[in-house]
Protein backbone atom coordinates (compact mmCIF):
# COMPACT_ATOMS: atom_id res chain seq x y z
CA UNK A 1 0.00 0.00 0.00
CA UNK A 2 0.74 3.30 -0.83
CA UNK A 3 1.97 5.77 1.86
CA UNK A 4 -0.68 8.72 1.63
CA UNK A 5 0.60 12.06 1.12
CA UNK A 6 1.10 15.20 3.59
CA UNK A 7 -1.58 17.02 1.87
CA UNK A 8 -4.34 13.94 1.67
CA UNK A 9 -3.77 13.50 5.35
CA UNK A 10 -3.78 16.93 5.74
CA UNK A 11 -7.51 17.17 4.03
CA UNK A 12 -8.56 14.27 5.85
CA UNK A 13 -7.49 15.83 9.11
CA UNK A 14 -9.53 19.31 8.13
CA UNK A 15 -12.79 16.76 7.81
CA UNK A 16 -12.06 15.16 11.32
CA UNK A 17 -11.40 18.65 12.68
CA UNK A 18 -14.96 19.94 11.44
CA UNK A 19 -16.32 17.24 12.64
CA UNK A 20 -14.94 17.53 16.06
CA UNK A 21 -16.08 21.49 16.01
CA UNK A 22 -19.28 20.63 15.28
CA UNK A 23 -19.94 18.41 17.91
CA UNK A 24 -18.68 21.14 20.42
CA UNK A 25 -21.78 22.93 20.59
CA UNK A 26 -20.41 26.02 23.10
CA UNK A 27 -17.35 26.47 20.04
CA UNK A 28 -20.29 26.77 17.65
CA UNK A 29 -22.28 29.25 19.84
CA UNK A 30 -19.20 31.38 20.54
CA UNK A 31 -17.41 31.46 17.47
CA UNK A 32 -20.66 31.66 14.93
CA UNK A 33 -23.67 33.20 17.05
CA UNK A 34 -21.55 36.20 19.31
CA UNK A 35 -20.44 38.43 16.06
CA UNK A 36 -24.17 37.72 15.23
CA UNK A 37 -25.49 39.09 18.73
CA UNK A 38 -22.67 41.86 18.50
CA UNK A 39 -23.72 42.84 15.26
CA UNK A 40 -27.76 42.96 16.71
CA UNK A 41 -26.89 44.97 19.42
CA UNK A 42 -24.71 47.43 17.73
CA UNK A 43 -26.96 47.72 14.47
CA UNK A 44 -29.69 48.42 16.69
CA UNK A 45 -28.62 51.09 19.34
CA UNK A 46 -26.10 53.15 16.97
CA UNK A 47 -28.94 52.93 13.47
CA UNK A 48 -26.94 57.23 12.64
CA UNK A 49 -25.92 57.84 9.27
CA UNK A 50 -21.94 58.56 10.00
CA UNK A 51 -22.07 60.10 6.76
CA UNK A 52 -23.37 60.79 3.61
CA UNK A 53 -25.64 56.60 2.49
CA UNK A 54 -23.10 55.27 5.43
CA UNK A 55 -24.79 54.13 8.17
CA UNK A 56 -22.87 52.82 11.49
CA UNK A 57 -24.33 49.14 10.19
CA UNK A 58 -22.15 49.36 7.67
CA UNK A 59 -19.32 50.58 8.84
CA UNK A 60 -19.56 47.93 12.09
CA UNK A 61 -20.43 44.96 9.50
CA UNK A 62 -16.56 45.93 7.56
CA UNK A 63 -15.08 45.83 11.10
CA UNK A 64 -16.97 42.42 12.21
CA UNK A 65 -15.73 40.89 9.28
CA UNK A 66 -12.15 41.82 10.03
CA UNK A 67 -12.52 40.68 13.60
CA UNK A 68 -14.06 37.48 11.79
CA UNK A 69 -10.82 36.68 10.34
CA UNK A 70 -9.35 37.37 13.82
CA UNK A 71 -11.72 34.97 15.18
CA UNK A 72 -11.83 32.26 13.77
CA UNK A 73 -7.95 31.82 13.12
CA UNK A 74 -5.68 33.78 15.71
CA UNK A 75 -8.27 32.95 18.39
CA UNK A 76 -9.80 29.87 17.82
CA UNK A 77 -6.41 28.08 17.14
CA UNK A 78 -4.52 30.01 20.02
CA UNK A 79 -7.27 28.65 22.72
CA UNK A 80 -7.34 25.66 20.82
CA UNK A 81 -4.10 24.48 19.72
CA UNK A 82 -2.79 24.63 24.04
CA UNK A 83 -5.95 22.38 25.02
CA UNK A 84 -4.90 19.65 22.25
CA UNK A 85 -1.29 20.12 23.91
CA UNK A 86 -2.65 19.59 27.71
CA UNK A 87 -4.82 16.76 26.38
CA UNK A 88 -1.71 15.07 24.65
CA UNK A 89 -2.99 15.29 21.36
CA UNK A 90 0.08 16.95 19.71
CA UNK A 91 2.38 14.28 21.90
CA UNK A 92 0.59 11.50 20.11
CA UNK A 93 0.47 12.74 16.36
CA UNK A 94 4.37 13.38 16.88
CA UNK A 95 4.56 9.76 17.74
CA UNK A 96 3.22 8.61 14.45
CA UNK A 97 4.71 8.89 11.15
CA UNK A 98 1.89 11.64 10.35
CA UNK A 99 3.27 14.95 8.85
CA UNK A 100 3.41 17.93 10.70
CA UNK A 101 2.42 20.03 7.60
CA UNK A 102 -0.91 17.76 7.78
CA UNK A 103 -2.00 18.66 11.36
CA UNK A 104 -1.58 22.44 9.84
CA UNK A 105 -3.45 21.82 6.85
CA UNK A 106 -6.25 19.98 8.89
CA UNK A 107 -6.06 23.64 11.03
CA UNK A 108 -6.51 25.53 7.83
CA UNK A 109 -9.25 23.80 6.47
CA UNK A 110 -11.59 23.89 10.29
CA UNK A 111 -10.44 27.72 9.77
CA UNK A 112 -11.44 28.41 6.54
CA UNK A 113 -14.66 26.69 6.40
CA UNK A 114 -15.42 29.07 10.21
CA UNK A 115 -14.35 32.34 8.30
CA UNK A 116 -16.62 31.77 5.07
CA UNK A 117 -19.58 30.05 7.22
CA UNK A 118 -19.22 33.53 9.67
CA UNK A 119 -18.70 36.40 7.17
CA UNK A 120 -21.58 34.70 5.02
CA UNK A 121 -23.74 35.02 7.98
CA UNK A 122 -22.85 38.58 9.02
CA UNK A 123 -23.51 39.90 5.24
CA UNK A 124 -26.69 37.99 5.31
CA UNK A 125 -27.92 39.44 8.50
CA UNK A 126 -26.52 42.63 7.36
CA UNK A 127 -27.93 42.69 4.41
CA UNK A 128 -31.50 41.42 5.44
CA UNK A 129 -31.99 43.75 8.96
CA UNK A 130 -29.50 46.29 8.95
CA UNK A 131 -29.76 47.76 5.45
CA UNK A 132 -25.99 46.92 4.75
CA UNK A 133 -25.06 47.52 0.71
CA UNK A 134 -22.89 44.46 -0.66
CA UNK A 135 -20.01 45.52 -3.15
CA UNK A 136 -21.31 46.71 -6.86
CA UNK A 137 -18.13 46.18 -8.93
CA UNK A 138 -15.57 42.93 -9.84
CA UNK A 139 -12.65 44.59 -8.24
CA UNK A 140 -14.47 45.54 -4.69
CA UNK A 141 -15.18 41.62 -4.31
CA UNK A 142 -11.85 40.98 -6.07
CA UNK A 143 -10.88 42.89 -2.80
CA UNK A 144 -12.66 41.09 -0.45
CA UNK A 145 -11.59 37.88 -1.86
CA UNK A 146 -8.22 38.57 -1.78
CA UNK A 147 -8.45 40.16 2.17
CA UNK A 148 -10.43 36.80 2.91
CA UNK A 149 -7.33 34.74 1.76
CA UNK A 150 -4.46 36.69 2.89
CA UNK A 151 -6.04 38.21 5.78
CA UNK A 152 -7.15 34.45 6.89
CA UNK A 153 -4.10 33.43 6.17
CA UNK A 154 -2.58 35.21 8.23
CA UNK A 155 -4.55 34.86 11.21
CA UNK A 156 -3.99 31.27 11.29
CA UNK A 157 -0.27 31.31 11.09
CA UNK A 158 -0.18 34.07 14.49
CA UNK A 159 -2.57 31.96 16.29
CA UNK A 160 -0.70 29.05 15.74
CA UNK A 161 2.78 30.90 16.28
CA UNK A 162 0.77 32.50 19.87
CA UNK A 163 -0.69 29.58 21.08
CA UNK A 164 2.58 28.80 22.58
CA UNK A 165 2.28 31.77 24.79
CA UNK A 166 -0.68 30.31 26.99
CA UNK A 167 0.88 28.39 29.64
CA UNK A 168 -1.85 25.96 29.85
CA UNK A 169 -4.86 24.80 27.82
CA UNK A 170 -7.74 26.12 30.65
CA UNK A 171 -6.04 29.44 30.81
CA UNK A 172 -5.79 29.73 26.58
CA UNK A 173 -8.90 31.86 27.02
CA UNK A 174 -7.99 34.26 29.59
CA UNK A 175 -4.50 35.07 27.64
CA UNK A 176 -5.96 35.22 24.39
CA UNK A 177 -9.39 36.58 24.32
CA UNK A 178 -8.33 40.03 26.18
CA UNK A 179 -5.56 40.40 23.86
CA UNK A 180 -8.02 40.34 20.53
CA UNK A 181 -10.91 42.43 22.03
CA UNK A 182 -8.57 45.48 23.08
CA UNK A 183 -7.56 45.02 19.61
CA UNK A 184 -10.87 45.26 18.45
CA UNK A 185 -11.36 48.35 20.72
CA UNK A 186 -7.94 49.55 18.84
CA UNK A 187 -8.61 49.03 15.42
CA UNK A 188 -12.16 50.70 14.83
CA UNK A 189 -14.44 47.59 15.20
CA UNK A 190 -16.35 49.31 17.42
CA UNK A 191 -16.01 52.65 17.04
CA UNK A 192 -15.47 54.40 14.00
CA UNK A 193 -11.31 54.53 13.78
CA UNK A 194 -11.02 58.31 13.19
CA UNK A 195 -12.39 59.09 16.60
CA UNK A 196 -10.13 57.26 18.38
CA UNK A 197 -7.72 59.35 20.46
CA UNK A 198 -4.19 59.56 17.85
CA UNK A 199 -2.01 57.10 20.25
CA UNK A 200 -5.07 54.29 20.13
CA UNK A 201 -4.81 54.40 16.15
CA UNK A 202 -0.73 54.52 16.02
CA UNK A 203 -1.01 51.45 18.36
CA UNK A 204 -3.62 49.70 16.07
CA UNK A 205 -1.86 50.82 13.11
CA UNK A 206 0.83 48.38 13.99
CA UNK A 207 -1.51 45.10 14.20
CA UNK A 208 -2.66 43.65 11.32
CA UNK A 209 -6.29 44.41 12.57
CA UNK A 210 -6.68 47.60 11.67
CA UNK A 211 -5.22 47.09 8.07
CA UNK A 212 -8.04 44.33 8.17
CA UNK A 213 -10.62 46.60 9.18
CA UNK A 214 -9.62 49.39 6.57
CA UNK A 215 -9.60 46.85 3.87
CA UNK A 216 -13.12 45.65 4.36
CA UNK A 217 -14.18 49.17 4.71
CA UNK A 218 -12.51 49.57 1.40
CA UNK A 219 -14.94 47.18 -0.19
CA UNK A 220 -18.36 48.01 1.83
CA UNK A 221 -17.85 51.70 2.05
CA UNK A 222 -19.03 53.59 -0.69
CA UNK A 223 -15.48 55.11 -2.22
CA UNK A 224 -16.48 58.84 -0.97
CA UNK A 225 -16.00 57.39 2.16
CA UNK A 226 -12.20 57.22 1.81
CA UNK A 227 -11.77 60.72 2.01
CA UNK A 228 -12.44 60.42 5.58
CA UNK A 229 -9.74 57.68 6.70
CA UNK A 230 -6.52 58.61 8.76
CA UNK A 231 -4.22 58.76 5.44
CA UNK A 232 -7.87 60.17 2.98
CA UNK A 233 -7.21 57.39 1.17
CA UNK A 234 -7.94 53.28 1.05
CA UNK A 235 -4.15 52.76 0.88
CA UNK A 236 -5.13 49.46 -0.30
CA UNK A 237 -1.25 48.57 -1.12
CA UNK A 238 -0.13 49.26 2.36
CA UNK A 239 -2.77 47.13 3.33
CA UNK A 240 -1.75 43.96 1.82
CA UNK A 241 1.84 44.50 2.60
CA UNK A 242 1.39 45.02 5.95
CA UNK A 243 -1.13 42.22 6.46
CA UNK A 244 1.54 40.12 4.01
CA UNK A 245 4.32 41.59 6.68
CA UNK A 246 2.77 39.71 9.75
CA UNK A 247 1.95 36.42 7.62
CA UNK A 248 5.53 36.41 7.01
CA UNK A 249 6.30 37.11 10.78
CA UNK A 250 3.67 34.65 12.15
CA UNK A 251 5.26 31.73 9.73
CA UNK A 252 8.90 32.40 11.22
CA UNK A 253 7.61 32.90 14.77
CA UNK A 254 5.20 29.72 14.60
CA UNK A 255 8.26 27.82 12.94
CA UNK A 256 10.71 28.49 15.67
CA UNK A 257 8.51 28.18 18.60
CA UNK A 258 5.73 25.62 18.13
CA UNK A 259 6.34 22.80 20.45
CA UNK A 260 4.54 19.55 20.41
CA UNK A 261 4.44 18.95 24.12
CA UNK A 262 3.78 20.46 26.83
CA UNK A 263 6.58 22.09 28.68
CA UNK B 1 17.89 -12.82 17.31
CA UNK B 2 18.41 -9.56 15.86
CA UNK B 3 19.10 -6.28 18.63
CA UNK B 4 15.84 -3.90 18.29
CA UNK B 5 17.24 -1.22 20.89
CA UNK B 6 20.68 -0.72 21.55
CA UNK B 7 21.42 1.75 24.39
CA UNK B 8 25.54 2.92 25.97
CA UNK B 9 26.47 5.34 28.08
CA UNK B 10 22.72 7.73 27.90
CA UNK B 11 23.03 10.82 29.49
CA UNK B 12 20.58 13.21 29.80
CA UNK B 13 20.70 15.97 32.29
CA UNK B 14 18.06 18.74 32.97
CA UNK B 15 20.17 21.92 34.87
CA UNK B 16 21.72 20.38 37.78
CA UNK B 17 19.60 17.13 37.79
CA UNK B 18 21.00 14.75 36.07
CA UNK B 19 17.66 12.56 34.99
CA UNK B 20 19.49 9.63 33.25
CA UNK B 21 23.74 8.89 34.12
CA UNK B 22 24.74 6.20 31.78
CA UNK B 23 22.24 3.80 30.87
CA UNK B 24 23.11 0.16 28.76
CA UNK B 25 20.39 -1.47 27.56
CA UNK B 26 20.14 -4.20 24.87
CA UNK B 27 16.81 -5.38 23.97
CA UNK B 28 16.19 -8.18 21.53
CA UNK B 29 13.38 -8.74 18.77
CA UNK B 30 10.41 -10.55 19.74
CA UNK B 31 11.17 -9.59 23.78
CA UNK B 32 9.10 -8.18 26.28
CA UNK B 33 11.02 -5.83 28.34
CA UNK B 34 10.12 -4.41 31.44
CA UNK B 35 11.63 -0.84 32.73
CA UNK B 36 10.78 -0.78 36.48
CA UNK B 37 12.10 2.45 38.89
CA UNK B 38 10.66 4.96 41.49
CA UNK B 39 8.93 8.16 39.96
CA UNK B 40 12.57 10.50 38.77
CA UNK B 41 14.51 7.65 38.42
CA UNK B 42 14.75 8.28 34.76
CA UNK B 43 12.61 6.01 33.50
CA UNK B 44 10.66 8.43 31.35
CA UNK B 45 13.51 10.65 29.97
CA UNK B 46 15.21 7.01 29.44
CA UNK B 47 11.81 5.43 27.22
CA UNK B 48 11.25 9.38 25.67
CA UNK B 49 14.59 9.63 24.43
CA UNK B 50 14.27 6.01 22.63
CA UNK B 51 11.07 7.49 21.27
CA UNK B 52 12.62 10.53 19.64
CA UNK B 53 10.39 12.77 21.85
CA UNK B 54 13.50 14.35 23.77
CA UNK B 55 17.71 14.63 22.57
CA UNK B 56 20.17 12.88 24.58
CA UNK B 57 23.28 15.07 25.79
CA UNK B 58 25.44 11.81 24.81
CA UNK B 59 25.46 8.40 24.58
CA UNK B 60 24.56 6.22 21.75
CA UNK B 61 21.55 5.25 20.93
CA UNK B 62 19.62 2.58 17.67
CA UNK B 63 15.91 1.76 17.63
CA UNK B 64 15.34 -0.48 14.98
CA UNK B 65 18.57 0.42 13.84
CA UNK B 66 17.66 4.42 13.83
CA UNK B 67 19.08 6.93 15.98
CA UNK B 68 15.81 8.36 17.52
CA UNK B 69 17.28 12.27 17.55
CA UNK B 70 17.49 12.30 13.82
CA UNK B 71 14.56 14.66 12.09
CA UNK B 72 13.01 14.71 8.85
CA UNK B 73 11.59 11.99 6.34
CA UNK B 74 13.84 9.23 7.51
CA UNK B 75 11.98 9.68 11.59
CA UNK B 76 8.92 9.38 9.63
CA UNK B 77 9.43 5.98 7.81
CA UNK B 78 10.94 5.26 11.39
CA UNK B 79 7.76 6.24 12.74
CA UNK B 80 5.64 4.24 11.04
CA UNK B 81 7.59 0.89 12.22
CA UNK B 82 7.06 1.78 15.89
CA UNK B 83 3.58 2.13 17.98
CA UNK B 84 3.49 4.60 20.70
CA UNK B 85 0.94 3.97 23.35
CA UNK B 86 2.07 7.24 26.08
CA UNK B 87 0.63 7.71 29.59
CA UNK B 88 -3.34 8.66 30.38
CA UNK B 89 -4.62 11.24 27.43
CA UNK B 90 -7.80 12.81 26.81
CA UNK B 91 -7.81 13.81 23.41
CA UNK B 92 -9.99 13.14 20.40
CA UNK B 93 -13.40 12.89 22.95
CA UNK B 94 -15.70 14.38 20.14
CA UNK B 95 -14.37 11.33 17.87
CA UNK B 96 -16.00 7.91 18.06
CA UNK B 97 -13.60 5.01 18.65
CA UNK B 98 -14.09 3.96 15.15
CA UNK B 99 -13.49 7.31 13.78
CA UNK B 100 -10.39 7.99 16.14
CA UNK B 101 -8.92 4.42 14.96
CA UNK B 102 -9.60 4.04 11.31
CA UNK B 103 -8.40 8.19 10.66
CA UNK B 104 -5.16 6.75 12.59
CA UNK B 105 -5.12 3.92 10.39
CA UNK B 106 -4.40 6.34 7.35
CA UNK B 107 -1.24 7.61 8.96
CA UNK B 108 0.39 3.98 8.05
CA UNK B 109 1.91 1.92 5.01
CA UNK B 110 0.55 -1.25 6.27
CA UNK B 111 -2.09 -0.67 9.08
CA UNK B 112 -4.24 -3.35 10.57
CA UNK B 113 -7.94 -3.21 9.65
CA UNK B 114 -9.29 -0.73 12.81
CA UNK B 115 -12.40 -3.05 13.03
CA UNK B 116 -10.05 -5.85 14.25
CA UNK B 117 -8.41 -3.92 16.31
CA UNK B 118 -10.86 -2.53 17.69
CA UNK B 119 -11.83 -6.25 18.60
CA UNK B 120 -8.75 -6.98 19.80
CA UNK B 121 -8.88 -4.45 22.64
CA UNK B 122 -11.93 -5.50 23.68
CA UNK B 123 -13.77 -2.33 22.50
CA UNK B 124 -16.20 -3.64 20.30
CA UNK B 125 -19.51 -2.78 21.73
CA UNK B 126 -17.82 0.41 21.97
CA UNK B 127 -16.90 1.04 18.73
CA UNK B 128 -19.58 4.30 17.88
CA UNK B 129 -19.13 5.73 21.48
CA UNK B 130 -17.64 9.02 21.47
CA UNK B 131 -14.21 9.02 23.32
CA UNK B 132 -15.09 11.51 26.31
CA UNK B 133 -17.87 9.06 27.02
CA UNK B 134 -15.59 5.81 27.82
CA UNK B 135 -14.58 4.80 31.01
CA UNK B 136 -11.01 5.39 32.63
CA UNK B 137 -10.25 1.51 31.41
CA UNK B 138 -11.85 2.25 28.25
CA UNK B 139 -10.17 5.14 26.74
CA UNK B 140 -6.73 3.40 27.79
CA UNK B 141 -7.80 0.70 25.90
CA UNK B 142 -8.22 2.98 22.64
CA UNK B 143 -4.82 4.30 23.68
CA UNK B 144 -3.45 0.74 23.27
CA UNK B 145 -5.73 0.38 19.59
CA UNK B 146 -3.91 4.01 18.81
CA UNK B 147 -0.55 2.41 19.35
CA UNK B 148 -1.03 -1.05 17.52
CA UNK B 149 -3.01 0.00 14.54
CA UNK B 150 0.18 1.10 12.44
CA UNK B 151 1.44 -2.85 12.71
CA UNK B 152 4.29 -1.54 14.78
CA UNK B 153 7.47 -3.99 15.28
CA UNK B 154 8.64 -2.44 18.18
CA UNK B 155 5.71 -1.28 20.76
CA UNK B 156 6.23 1.00 23.90
CA UNK B 157 3.96 0.60 26.90
CA UNK B 158 3.60 2.98 29.39
CA UNK B 159 1.65 2.74 32.30
CA UNK B 160 -0.89 0.77 29.83
CA UNK B 161 -3.25 -0.85 32.32
CA UNK B 162 -3.74 2.00 34.96
CA UNK B 163 -7.49 1.79 35.13
CA UNK B 164 -8.54 -1.59 33.94
CA UNK B 165 -9.97 -4.19 36.34
CA UNK B 166 -8.54 -7.66 37.01
CA UNK B 167 -10.36 -9.52 34.21
CA UNK B 168 -9.62 -6.71 31.65
CA UNK B 169 -5.65 -6.72 32.40
CA UNK B 170 -5.19 -10.16 32.16
CA UNK B 171 -7.36 -9.98 28.82
CA UNK B 172 -4.50 -6.90 28.35
CA UNK B 173 -2.17 -9.39 28.71
CA UNK B 174 -2.83 -11.90 26.63
CA UNK B 175 -3.13 -9.42 23.57
CA UNK B 176 0.41 -7.97 24.70
CA UNK B 177 1.77 -11.66 24.32
CA UNK B 178 0.33 -12.23 21.03
CA UNK B 179 1.53 -9.28 19.67
CA UNK B 180 5.10 -10.50 20.75
CA UNK B 181 4.19 -14.07 19.21
CA UNK B 182 3.71 -12.42 16.02
CA UNK B 183 7.06 -11.00 16.40
CA UNK B 184 6.46 -7.84 18.07
CA UNK B 185 9.00 -6.26 20.48
CA UNK B 186 7.43 -5.01 23.61
CA UNK B 187 9.34 -2.02 26.11
CA UNK B 188 6.69 -2.01 28.91
CA UNK B 189 7.37 0.77 31.87
CA UNK B 190 4.69 -0.03 34.87
CA UNK B 191 4.49 0.67 38.64
CA UNK B 192 2.85 -3.01 38.95
CA UNK B 193 5.33 -5.55 39.48
CA UNK B 194 2.45 -8.27 39.05
CA UNK B 195 2.45 -6.81 35.75
CA UNK B 196 6.17 -7.02 35.24
CA UNK B 197 6.21 -10.45 36.35
CA UNK B 198 3.48 -11.78 33.84
CA UNK B 199 4.22 -10.66 30.96
CA UNK B 200 8.32 -9.67 30.95
CA UNK B 201 10.90 -11.69 29.38
CA UNK B 202 13.21 -9.35 30.95
CA UNK B 203 13.32 -6.57 33.74
CA UNK B 204 15.56 -3.89 34.36
CA UNK B 205 15.23 -2.01 37.12
CA UNK B 206 16.66 2.09 37.23
CA UNK B 207 17.64 4.43 39.83
CA UNK B 208 19.14 7.73 40.10
CA UNK B 209 19.61 7.52 36.29
CA UNK B 210 21.49 4.24 36.03
CA UNK B 211 20.44 0.96 35.67
CA UNK B 212 21.05 -1.52 38.84
CA UNK B 213 20.13 -4.34 37.19
CA UNK B 214 18.79 -6.72 34.50
CA UNK B 215 17.08 -10.26 34.56
CA UNK B 216 14.47 -12.13 34.20
CA UNK B 217 11.70 -11.61 36.80
CA UNK B 218 12.60 -14.84 38.55
CA UNK B 219 16.04 -14.31 39.10
CA UNK B 220 16.14 -10.87 39.39
CA UNK B 221 17.84 -9.16 42.75
CA UNK B 222 18.83 -12.90 43.23
CA UNK B 223 15.15 -13.90 44.19
CA UNK B 224 15.44 -17.40 43.59
CA UNK B 225 17.80 -18.09 46.05
CA UNK B 226 16.28 -15.90 48.37
CA UNK B 227 15.22 -17.15 51.74
CA UNK B 228 11.79 -18.70 51.98
CA UNK B 229 9.43 -17.65 54.53
CA UNK B 230 7.17 -20.98 55.94
CA UNK B 231 4.64 -20.22 58.13
CA UNK B 232 2.19 -22.28 59.66
CA UNK B 233 -0.30 -22.22 62.88
CA UNK B 234 0.66 -23.24 66.37
CA UNK B 235 -1.12 -22.96 69.78
CA UNK B 236 -3.42 -20.87 68.59
CA UNK B 237 -1.21 -17.98 66.66
CA UNK B 238 0.68 -17.69 63.12
CA UNK B 239 4.35 -18.69 63.36
CA UNK B 240 6.95 -18.06 60.60
CA UNK B 241 10.09 -19.08 59.67
CA UNK B 242 12.94 -17.86 57.18
CA UNK B 243 14.97 -20.57 55.68
CA UNK B 244 17.66 -21.35 53.14
CA UNK B 245 16.06 -24.96 53.06
CA UNK B 246 11.97 -25.09 53.25
CA UNK B 247 11.63 -28.31 52.60
CA UNK B 248 13.12 -29.72 55.28
CA UNK B 249 11.65 -27.43 57.64
CA UNK B 250 8.47 -28.69 55.73
CA UNK B 251 9.24 -32.53 56.31
CA UNK B 252 9.98 -31.48 60.37
CA UNK B 253 6.73 -29.99 60.72
CA UNK B 254 5.30 -32.65 59.46
CA UNK B 255 6.52 -35.22 61.48
CA UNK B 256 5.95 -32.75 64.41
CA UNK B 257 2.15 -32.58 63.32
CA UNK B 258 2.34 -36.34 62.87
CA UNK B 259 0.42 -35.07 59.39
CA UNK B 260 -1.38 -31.95 58.25
CA UNK B 261 0.62 -28.94 58.99
CA UNK B 262 -2.32 -26.26 59.77
CA UNK B 263 -2.40 -23.33 57.55
CA UNK B 264 1.02 -24.14 55.53
CA UNK B 265 2.36 -22.01 53.53
CA UNK B 266 6.30 -21.47 51.72
CA UNK B 267 6.64 -17.75 50.02
CA UNK B 268 9.63 -16.91 48.30
CA UNK B 269 9.94 -13.24 48.24
CA UNK B 270 8.37 -11.80 45.78
CA UNK B 271 8.95 -9.64 42.57
CA UNK B 272 7.93 -6.40 44.61
CA UNK B 273 10.00 -7.53 47.94
CA UNK B 274 13.03 -7.82 45.78
CA UNK B 275 12.47 -4.22 44.10
CA UNK B 276 11.48 -2.42 46.96
CA UNK B 277 15.10 -3.64 48.48
CA UNK B 278 17.14 -2.85 45.40
CA UNK B 279 15.33 0.84 45.49
CA UNK B 280 15.88 1.31 49.14
CA UNK B 281 12.68 0.42 50.04
CA UNK B 282 11.26 3.87 48.59
CA UNK B 283 8.75 3.90 46.31
CA UNK B 284 7.40 7.16 46.03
Amino acid sequence: MNKPTALSIGIQRGGLEIRQFMRQRESVVFTMLFPLILLAIFGSVFSNQIAEGVTFSQYFVAGMIASGLVNTGFQQLAIMIPMERDFGTLKRLRGTPMPASSYFIGKSILVTLSMLVQVFLLLAAGVAFFGVNLPTTADKWLILLALLVIGSACSTILGIAFSNVPKSGRGASAVVSPVVIVLQFFSGVFFIFTDLPQWMQQVAAIFPLKWMTQGARSVFLPDSFAAQEVAGSWETGRTFAIIGAWLVVGLIWAIRSFKWERQ
Amino acid sequence: MSTVISVAGLKKSYGANQAVNGVDLQISQGEIFALLGPNGAGKTTTVEILEGFRDRDSGEVKVLGFDPATKGSAAQAWRDRIGIVLQSTEDAGDLTVYESVSHFAKYYKSPKDPREVIDLVGLSEKVDALGRTLSGGQRRRLDVALGIIGSPELIFLDEPTTGFDPEARRAFWALIRNLRDEGATVLLTTHYLDEAEALADRVAVINHGKIIEVSTPELLGGRATSLATVSWREDGVTKSEKSENPTALVSQLAARFNGDVPELSVKRASLEDIYLEMIGGVNE
